[in-house]
């Protein structure tokens, strides 16, 4: 393979593994918070995605009311991904409420509560099927398409919007969870659950807080998702929510980076085989090459093994 | 300040504590003594208001503090709002945060930040270990270590009632005596503390007064000198 054409994939899978590495972070928070699988979290990035089409729209002035005044669209833009992760951490948060908090306080085994998960993110899906129709949206272009010659490199302002952001947030969740005290009680709750409250530490609000972590990071990742591929249906989180977790259990679930790698790792495999493979062909043999290197490391590449705890 | 009236608890259908009552006074070192299964650990996870599955459901009774209720109160507001602290069997340290963040961690509610360095500086002093450790992670301490952190916590969670839970259990008899020196030293600084022990001899030997449980009842109480005496006590707890 050309230099040239190595890169250019290099590039978009980039771009692929940070939507991954986005989502796998809250499917990564939450399993190490609450060691639930939140088979929701797929379809929290589709709502993600949907509230941002919607918000953008009435910014653009495409319904009966509106504002009174035009805003330029990078302004909408970055109005519509404030608001989208705001709305949309509320939406996770009021799912850990409304579904999981009981079985929690009723002392459900973990079978029960990762099956409610699966039942919100039908819920999601279907509910939107419902209230919206099969019929699919396209995402308005909020950010005019600008392409950079790179050394000539393809590179768009979407496609470094996407890798930026990503590894921004990156370093920002690590440090809020290596330096703050809810990070650090985060991490505590992982090891050690039952002696968190006798720091004085309202487990809930732990729970709350990652719960709004992860929702606005999938949030985040829907609406750069919709910027760079702008059509809108409601199963558009069963896939990517799905092959997620798969990179966030391959990076070692629990782990922050390992979500980062892991999102990244699929990416490469998925692109590269691409490349080399006719595309029908694509999960079929990344899922298989990843099979492969689950059975030779189970725990993930930052995981350890929990022999003893929780 | 401390009452505890008549308490029933249990796990399950299995009932752990069959009606007891005691108190605990402000500045007093109190010893709750007994054997294995006694009840003594299910006394202080009611007290701390723990959830099933490690706290016990209460049937009846009641346990106030300094006149309030306790009964409807969240586990962690017993630490933050009435600064009542437990040091738990088996210390249950956060291991895979460092020493130090586990003695921020505990910090996690208190107002008084001003009073901070000096609490940190006051258990480095105590326990100089911790200071030579803390950049370590706290699974990597050894046992009499990580009780030391244990109790650090507890003090830098800003309590003036602390519990502490088979202390010394897994200690080597020298660490055991350096412990409850240091436990003697917090309580006559004003800490008000409740021992639960299986080793009546030094629990005996620091305490003001003492409990005996047996099978989810009191069977004996009194100052800690005379029970010391008991020729039952001396028979069933102290060989």
């Amino acid at each position: 393979m050309e230099l040239q054409i190595f890169m250019q994939n290099l590039l978009n899978a980039l771009q692929w593994g940070s939507f991954y590495a986005l989502i796998a972070l809250g499917y990564s928070l939450v399993y190490g918070v609450l060691l639930l699988i939140n088979f929701a979290h797929g379809d929290i990035f589709m709502v993600g995605a949907y509230l941002g089409f919607f918000i953008a729209t009435f910014l653009l002035g495409q319904y009966a009311f509106g504002l009174p005044f035009a805003l330029d669209p990078t302004i909408i833009f970055i109005i519509t991904l404030l608001f989208t992760m705001i709305l949309t951490a509320g939406l996770g948060v009021t799912i850990e409420r409304v579904a999981y908090r009981p079985l929690r306080r009723k002392g459900a085994s973990r079978l029960y509560v990762v099956i409610t998960a699966l039942m919100c993110g039908l819920i999601l899906e279907n509910g939107n099927l419902a209230l919206l129709g099969a019929s699919r949206r396209s995402f308005p272009e909020l950010l005019p398409k600008t392409v950079y010659d790179v050394g000539g490199l393809a590179l768009s302002n979407t496609k470094l919007l996407v890798i930026v952001a990503t590894l921004v947030v990156f370093v920002l969740l690590e440090t809020i969870v290596r330096k703050t005290k809810l990070g650090m009680a985060m991490r505590a709750i992982s090891y050690d659950r039952m002696a968190v409250p006798l720091m004085g530490i309202p487990i809930d609000t732990v729970i709350v807080f990652t719960f709004v972590l992860g929702s606005s990071m999938a949030a985040l990742a829907g609406v750069l998702f919709a910027t760079t591929y702008p059509v809108l249906e409601p199963y558009m989180g069963a896939l990517v929510g799905w092959k997620a977790f798969i990179a966030a259990v391959l990076g070692g679930i629990g782990e922050i980076r390992g979500a980062f790698v892991g999102g990244f790792l699929l990416g490469f495999v998925e692109i590269f085989v691409a490349a080399f493979f006719p595309s029908t062909l694509r999960d079929l043999i990344a899922f298989s090459i990843l099979l492969v290197f689950l059975s030779i490391k189970p725990t993930g590449i930052f995981g350890i093994a929990r022999a003893t705890k929780i | 300040m401390l009452e505890v009236e008549n308490l029933r608890v249990r796990y399950g259908n299995i009932e752990a504590l069959q009606g007891i009552s005691f108190h605990v006074r402000e500045g007093e070192m109190v010893a709750l003594l007994g054997s294995n299964g006694a009840g003594k650990s299910t006394t202080l996870m009611s007290i701390m208001r723990l959830p099933p599955p490690e706290g016990p459901t209460v049937a009846s009774g009641s346990i106030t503090f300094n006149g309030a209720d306790l009964l409807p109160v969240a586990a962690h507001d017993i630490v933050a709002r009435y600064g009542i602290g437990l040091v738990p069997e088996g210390r249950h340290i956060f291991g895979n945060l460092t020493v130090f963040e586990n003695l921020k961690l505990a910090t996690f509610a208190r107002k008084d930040t001003q009073k901070l360095p000096d609490d940190y500086e006051r258990v480095f002093s105590l326990f100089p270990r911790l200071r030579d450790r803390r950049h370590q992670r706290g699974d990597t301490l050894s046992g009499g270590e990580q009780q030391m952190l244990a109790m650090g916590r507890a003090f830098m969670s800003g309590v003036r009632f602390i519990l502490l839970d088979e202390p010394s259990m897994g200690l080597s008899p020298l660490l055991m005596q350096e412990l409850f020196r240091v436990l003697k030293e917090l309580n006559e600084a004003g800490t008000t503390i409740l021992v639960v022990e299986q080793n009546a001899r030094i629990a005996l030997k620091y305490a003001h007064r003492a409990y005996v449980l047996e099978a989810g009842k009191i069977v004996m109480d009194g100052p800690a000198h005379e029970l010391a005496r008991n020729s039952e006590i001396q028979k069933a707890y102290l060989g």
